[in-house]
């Protein structure tokens, strides 16, 4: 058998194998994203055919009140919930990885909120911050707080109070960390301690520096989950009060789904993951001055 | 919260600001464990309470309750424990037998679906991570990258032309939209499992292959039998996903009958918004105990598999 022979079955073989995976990408994704493309140029109301309309999704979305308060509520929550979430998961994790007793019972403590069910969670929260007999409220009250507000009912304090309740939930990002701040060499920690270093120090110079990979990678991927965040704000505030909370996703849902049009939801569907891929590139642009990566 | 000094620095200092900052830290650690368990302690101290208690604030996470003769029950009696075990039970009937929703019938639907989705996906990721890990051919790591390059597509792109998908399958309305898909693998699974079969080594191909197994004998024989453990957070994840997942089932399903347990817990405390925190709470505790189960039996497992994540770049 000769050489060309053995590669040309090795290539089949390698496709062959993989075939399920690319089957499955190009049947409920690749074509799906594709039709969209082409329903974005559409009007499409379900029952009836798509009618071919060129640009006019796009002209209507520019002035689409609601489109620009649903991208800047979605940006506002990815925002916080980022930047918090990033700080939070970090301190946690430079907590846990300290040789403290009973540390991985904590750890496991601070991951298991990221496994319940989104509905659970979101019903467990409306009840938490109930106004009237909510755990907040009643513990605001006990504490001399006379009018706790109502933390998912007023326009200002809805999205804060649903980027708070996101910080229950960074517990893979701090095993995450955890892992990469394993990975940091003692003797790099010590050597920067015998030069003089403090803990501050050490942390901005030798430990945040290695772990950079492993941040960038949570920053990106809690960016991209934060921007399509539908299920909480669905159920705890239904993108209420006045459209505080009306997120991206929401609005893509309800063109889709409750106003029936298909056409207009494709083009917002097109756009989320045009502000998506810009964000990502952007941060990993960003990210080629500040990440270090050790050499393998 | 800034970070606590390290080890070099704690060695240098005197010892009574050592016990000092291991006693800060220590209350720092438990203060975080409160706070983390806190909302789920809430939830299910809530489902064993009296019905008053969703309109009447209290911080006590146990009921007031009273006897048969409606003299209050002191905490120090054992007989308000057989008061609090017969006011849960109450609640969780209620919840079981509730008229509004068949969460019977949601658990049997999530279990069905949630079956046929783990087995779809371990088998196909294993499959399409055994051509990304073993076999050499061109176009594979670009292909990997696609696959990694998946996850970052939001899914609401795909969610309406997904949906007219399967309504031209008449698909709509069935269990099919929602475990046909990962009979086709996943990226994060086929990920997990590429990174565990390039550990195994290749030594071993090579024994079988002289012994004259193909690919799928090496597969059978060699890579599934020492890749248990990675199969396994493989089937754990896609189960509690499966479980968990609620936008799906709430564009997919059309009729109440073939609800999941996380649709009908939404739609029971969405669409008859007067029932009782203390049964929606309940409900809750129902729906998240698979989950808490599946988290205590392999906590240790679940957590270095999404830890493996952050390997990827």
């Amino acid at each position: 058998m000769s050489r060309f022979s053995a590669a040309a079955r090795d290539q089949a073989a390698g496709l062959l194998w993989v075939s399920p995976w690319i089957i499955g990408f190009l049947a409920f994704m690749a074509v799906p994203a594709a039709m969209s493309v082409y329903y974005s140029f559409t009007d499409y109301a379900l029952l009836e055919p798509p009618v071919w309309i060129g640009l006019d999704n796009y002209r209507a979305i520019a002035s689409d009140k609601l489109f620009f308060l649903s991208l800047r509520n979605t940006l506002v929550y990815a925002l916080g919930t980022v930047t918090l979430g990033t700080v939070l998961s970090l301190a946690l994790a430079l907590l846990l990885d300290l040789p403290l007793r009973w540390r991985g019972l904590v750890r496991a403590i601070v991951f298991l909120p990221t496994l319940v069910p989104i509905v659970a969670v979101s019903l467990g929260w409306m009840w938490i911050y109930n106004p009237n007999t909510g755990l907040i409220n009643v513990t605001l009250r006990a504490v001399g707080v006379e009018h706790p507000p109502n933390w998912l009912g007023l326009p200002g304090l809805a999205m804060g109070s649903l980027i708070f309740m996101s910080l229950w939930m960074v517990g893979s990002a701090v095993v995450i960390y955890g892992a990469a701040l394993r990975d940091v060499p003692v003797s790099l920690r010590e050597a920067a301690a015998i030069d003089g270093a403090g803990p501050v120090s050490r942390f901005r110079n030798v430990t945040l520096p290695m772990i950079s990979p492993a941040v960038l990678f949570n920053v990106i991927m809690s960016v991209i989950w934060s921007l399509q965040v539908f299920a909480i704000p669905y159920i705890m505030t239904k993108g209420g009060p006045n459209d505080s909370t009306l997120v991206y996703s929401m609005y893509v849902f309800r063109s889709a789904f409750e106003y029936g049009k298909m056409g207009y939801a494709s083009a917002l569907a097109w756009l989320q993951l045009l502000v998506t891929l810009g964000l990502t590139l952007g941060l990993l642009a960003l990210a080629r001055r500040f990440v270090y990566y050790r050499a393998a | 919260m800034t970070h606590a000094p390290r080890q070099p620095a704690l060695r240098r200092a005197p010892r009574r600001a050592r016990r000092l900052s291991r006693l800060l830290l220590h209350g720092l650690l438990w203060s975080v464990a409160f706070l983390y368990l806190l909302p789920l302690v809430w939830m299910f101290a809530t489902s064993l309470m009296p019905e008053e208690r969703s309109t009447s604030a209290s911080l006590s996470p146990l009921p007031a309750l009273v006897d048969e003769q409606g003299r209050a029950l002191s905490v120090l009696e054992p007989r308000y424990y057989s008061a609090l075990a017969g006011q849960a039970a109450d609640n969780y009937t209620q919840v079981m037998e509730t008229p509004v929703a068949d969460f019977r019938r949601y658990l049997r639907n999530s279990v069905i679906v949630a079956a046929l989705s783990v087995t779809g996906m371990t088998i196909s990721s294993a499959i399409a991570a055994y051509g990304f890990a073993r076999i050499r051919w061109k176009g594979r790591d670009l292909l990997f990258t696609l696959v990694l390059a998946t996850m970052m597509i939001p899914f609401t792109v795909v969610m309406a032309p997904q949906y007219l998908l399967f309504k031209q399958l008449d698909w709509i309305g069935t269990f099919r939209p929602l475990w046909a898909p990962a009979w086709f693998g996943g990226a994060f699974s086929i990920f997990l499992l590429r990174q565990f079969f390039l550990g195994i080594p290749r030594e071993l191909d090579e024994a079988a292959r002289i012994d004259g197994c193909g690919h799928l004998g090496i597969f059978c024989r060699i890579i599934l039998p020492l890749s248990k453990p990675a199969l396994t957070v493989v089937a754990l994840l896609q189960f509690i996903w499966c479980w968990n997942e609620f936008v799906q089932p709430l564009i997919f399903l059309n009729h109440q009958d073939m609800y999941t347990a996380a649709l009908g817990l939404q739609m029971f405390q969405s669409q008859h918004g007067g029932v009782p925190w203390t049964i929606v709470m309940a409900a809750c505790v129902i729906v998240v105990l698979p989950i808490i189960l599946v988290f205590l039996l392999a906590q240790r497992m679940l957590v270095e598999g999404i830890a493996t994540q952050g390997l990827k770049e």
